[in-house]
């Protein structure tokens, strides 16, 4: 098995698709010749042709419409978006027509596209290259939001989201589309869309997060270990719909949570969990939920982006601080 | 040489097609499928029976029996020319003012109905099962068109595209992205604009400072006209040549169709706040059931008694339509989670239990 990074496992799983499927199509800009500009889509056009990888003209909304009606045509358009910041202009036909096209034709048309784009900030990227709005899309119905942390979640998550039949948003951790490294068996096996995957079992507290921010989550768990305190780590990975069981069967394990999200505050998909956990766990909590976020300001430029971010420090007081609270 | 020695690199031209003058009398010598007057009967029967569906429609909503609805009073000639031209197997996308061109595709009347009644049931239609539902957001069905479009293309089907928005919808970038993409592409689409001069309350001369909106192709590489969109067989005539033109290969077109909307927006709007009444009155001397309704009978081939049969008909079918739209029962509230998802995601099945009455809340 070869070792990939978690954009090459994104390359293998559109190579995999477009061999297994000639409905798959790739759009979007670069993507083509040049190989998209983070390289996922490499390759794809030499093997495939331009008629199936596709460069599209400049225009974020064309893409987001043109998947929405090759999709309704039984295609699985595979359309990519350069940057998370450029995604706005496809909110229009994600909440109006690739979610709901299937709902509001009572089955007659289907929306079986998947729009990738790279998500978060710690690239030290150019202004609106940052963005990690991931609650706003979540929070439309009939849409799917999948975030893989790894190269081999990449690799399956994506393979599923190709293959579903509804509208999925994937959204890349680009932190890591490189520096994650991992084995990843190139079988054409999808992974389970709308399940949280347990990445580290224990019984003292929680640690909820997603996408590139597993990485400091995972660091924090190591160290709160050193002092004798086993946190149990959930990769949600799916955020629309999330895997509410894992969620509260955690808690009612551990009866504490830290959930992590670069994301800003108000309004963050840490939210979502909370009230949830306050709705359908409260009786299992030892200590009130924390939340480590990303602040309520503008994703700031490379010099203070690190200062945005939730630190390994930050997480580990805070589960310290939901630890002793008694 | 122009002046100052600059070079002309290019010229451009815009057409304008137009056969009926108002009065019904003809302006040039008409296309083939004009001498077929069972082909131009029925077009004037579906317009007819538009006009008659649109009465009533406004009828039900003013007695509460349905919701906002958009007449196309004095724009029947679009919808229908279109769909005419159009094949069984092509794909429709349709704004929300396109009533006549479903119906012409087999969209029964009581799912229109349904439709603007509030139900999704109206959507999932009898038309071809691939047609698009109306489109409420203003433009967005363009880049919809392009996909579909695309999709044949890749297929090597010889199947049409025919996307349908208003002016209004002509200054959205979406439009321009879908006919852009289209023309790169040579895509297998044809986009229609209806031209009623309004865009609810604003004028076409503040959406946009463009001559016509035909010219707006040729940005995008193609062919834009002009027609009477008041004109029938004029308007049928642009949408034969142009589909005909898509599925031979020769990528997309563009058609303006030049009408008047002599009715209010919708049921909601009252259009003697911002448009004077002697405008209107003027346009009504232009529209297109009374102009083909001229011309046949100049023709010969439509009587007196051939227009009581035919109000006749139209009463029983739009009654008999409206009967059923009545009658369609009531949806469980739960329905509305289904086709959210092809499977309901787990999660969802407890919210969809509440609303069933079965759940704890
Ligand atoms: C994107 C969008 N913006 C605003 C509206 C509200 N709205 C509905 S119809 C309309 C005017 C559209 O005019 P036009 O495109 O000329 O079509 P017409 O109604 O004249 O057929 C507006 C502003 C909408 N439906 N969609």
């Amino acid at each position: 098995m070869a070792e990939v990074t978690l954009v090459e496992a994104v390359n293998l799983a559109l190579v995999r698709a477009m061999e297994d499927d000639p409905d798959v199509v790739v759009l979007g800009e670069d993507v083509g010749i040049n190989g998209g500009v983070f390289r996922a889509t490499v390759g794809l056009q030499a093997r495939f042709g331009p008629e199936r990888v596709l460069d599209t003209p400049l225009a974020e909304l064309l893409i987001s419409g043109l998947c929405v009606g090759m999709a309704a045509q039984g295609l699985k358009p595979v359309g990519e978006i350069q940057f998370m910041g450029f995604l706005y202009p496809c909110i229009d036909q994600l909440v109006n027509h690739a979610s709901r096209i299937r709902n509001r034709t009572q089955g007659r048309l289907t929306c079986p596209m998947v729009l990738r784009t790279p998500h978060g900030a710690g690239i030290r990227a150019p202004e609106h290259h940052s963005e990690s709005t991931e609650a706003m899309l979540a929070h439309i119905p009939g849409l799917r939001v999948v975030i893989p942390s790894s190269p081999e979640r990449a690799y399956g998550l994506l393979l599923a989201a190709i293959r579903d039949p509804d509208p999925v948003v994937f959204l890349e951790p680009t932190r890591i589309y490189r520096a994650a490294k991992g084995e990843v068996e190139d079988n054409g096996e999808a992974l389970p869309l709308d399940v949280a995957f347990i990445l580290r079992e224990g019984r003292d507290i929680t640690l909820i997060s997603w996408g590139a921010m597993l990485k400091e989550t995972m660091a924090a768990a190591e160290a709160l270990a050193a002092e004798g305190i086993a946190a149990e780590v959930i990769d949600l990975a799916t955020l629309k719909p999330y895997d509410e069981v894992t969620v509260l069967g955690s808690i009612a394990k551990t009866g504490r949570c830290v959930i992590v999200h670069e994301a800003t505050r108000t309004g963050g998909f840490g939210a979502e969990i909370a009230a949830l956990i306050a709705e359908r766990g409260l009786t299992s909590l030892l200590a009130p939920v924390a939340r480590v976020t990303g602040y309520d300001t503008v994703i700031p430029m490379a010099r203070l982006e690190q200062k945005f971010m939730p630190s390994v420090g930050r997480i580990v007081a805070a589960a310290r601080k939901a630890c002793q609270f008694n | 040489m122009a002046d100052g020695g600059l070079p002309v690199i290019a010229r451009f031209e815009v057409r304008h097609r137009n056969y009926l003058a108002p009065d019904g009398s003809i302006n040039r010598p008409l296309p083939a499928f004009a001498s077929d007057a069972s082909l131009l009967a029925s077009l004037y029967r579906a317009m007819v029976l538009l006009r008659n569906f649109d009465r009533k429609a406004v009828a039900l909503q003013r007695t509460g029996r349905l919701g906002t609805y958009a007449v196309s009073l004095g724009q029947e000639a679009v919808s229908v020319g279109i769909a005419s031209a159009m094949r069984e197997e092509d794909v429709l996308l349709p704004s929300y003012r396109d009533n006549g061109a479903l119906i012409w595709r087999g969209v029964k009347l009581e799912e229109i109905l349904l439709f603007w009644g509030g139900d999704e049931r109206g959507n999932h239609f009898s038309g071809p099962v691939q047609d698009f539902p109306f489109c409420v957001p203003v433009g967005s069905q363009a880049p919809h068109a392009a996909g579909v479009a695309y999709a044949f293309k890749l297929r090597k089907q010889p199947r049409v595209a025919v996307c349908m928005f208003g002016d209004g919808a002509t200054s959205k970038g979406d439009v321009y992205e879908a006919m852009n993409f289209a023309g790169v592409h040579k895509l297998p689409v044809v986009f229609v604009a209806t031209n009623n001069q309004w865009a609810i309350s604003v004028p076409l001369r503040l959406q946009t400072a463009s001559e016509t909106l035909a010219q707006k192709a040729i940005a995008a590489g193609f062919i834009g006209e002009q027609v009477d969109g008041s004109d029938v067989v004029a308007v049928r005539a642009a949408a034969e040549d142009a589909i005909a033109a898509a599925r031979d290969g020769q990528g997309p077109r563009f058609i303006e169709a030049l009408t008047y909307r002599l009715g209010d927006h919708t049921t909601s709007d009252d259009a003697s706040r911002y448009r004077p009444e002697e405008e209107v009155q003027a346009r009504w001397k232009e529209e297109p059931i009374a102009r083909l309704r001229a011309f046949l009978a100049r023709q010969k081939i439509w009587s007196k008694a051939d227009e009581e049969q035919l109000a006749a008909e139209c009463h029983e079918r739009v009654e008999a339509a409206v009967e059923r739209y009545l009658a369609a029962g009531p949806r469980e509230a739960e329905t509305m989670f289904d086709h959210l998802y092809a499977d309901l995601p787990e999660v969802y099945v407890a919210q969809r239990r509440q609303l069933a009455g079965e759940g704890d809340g």
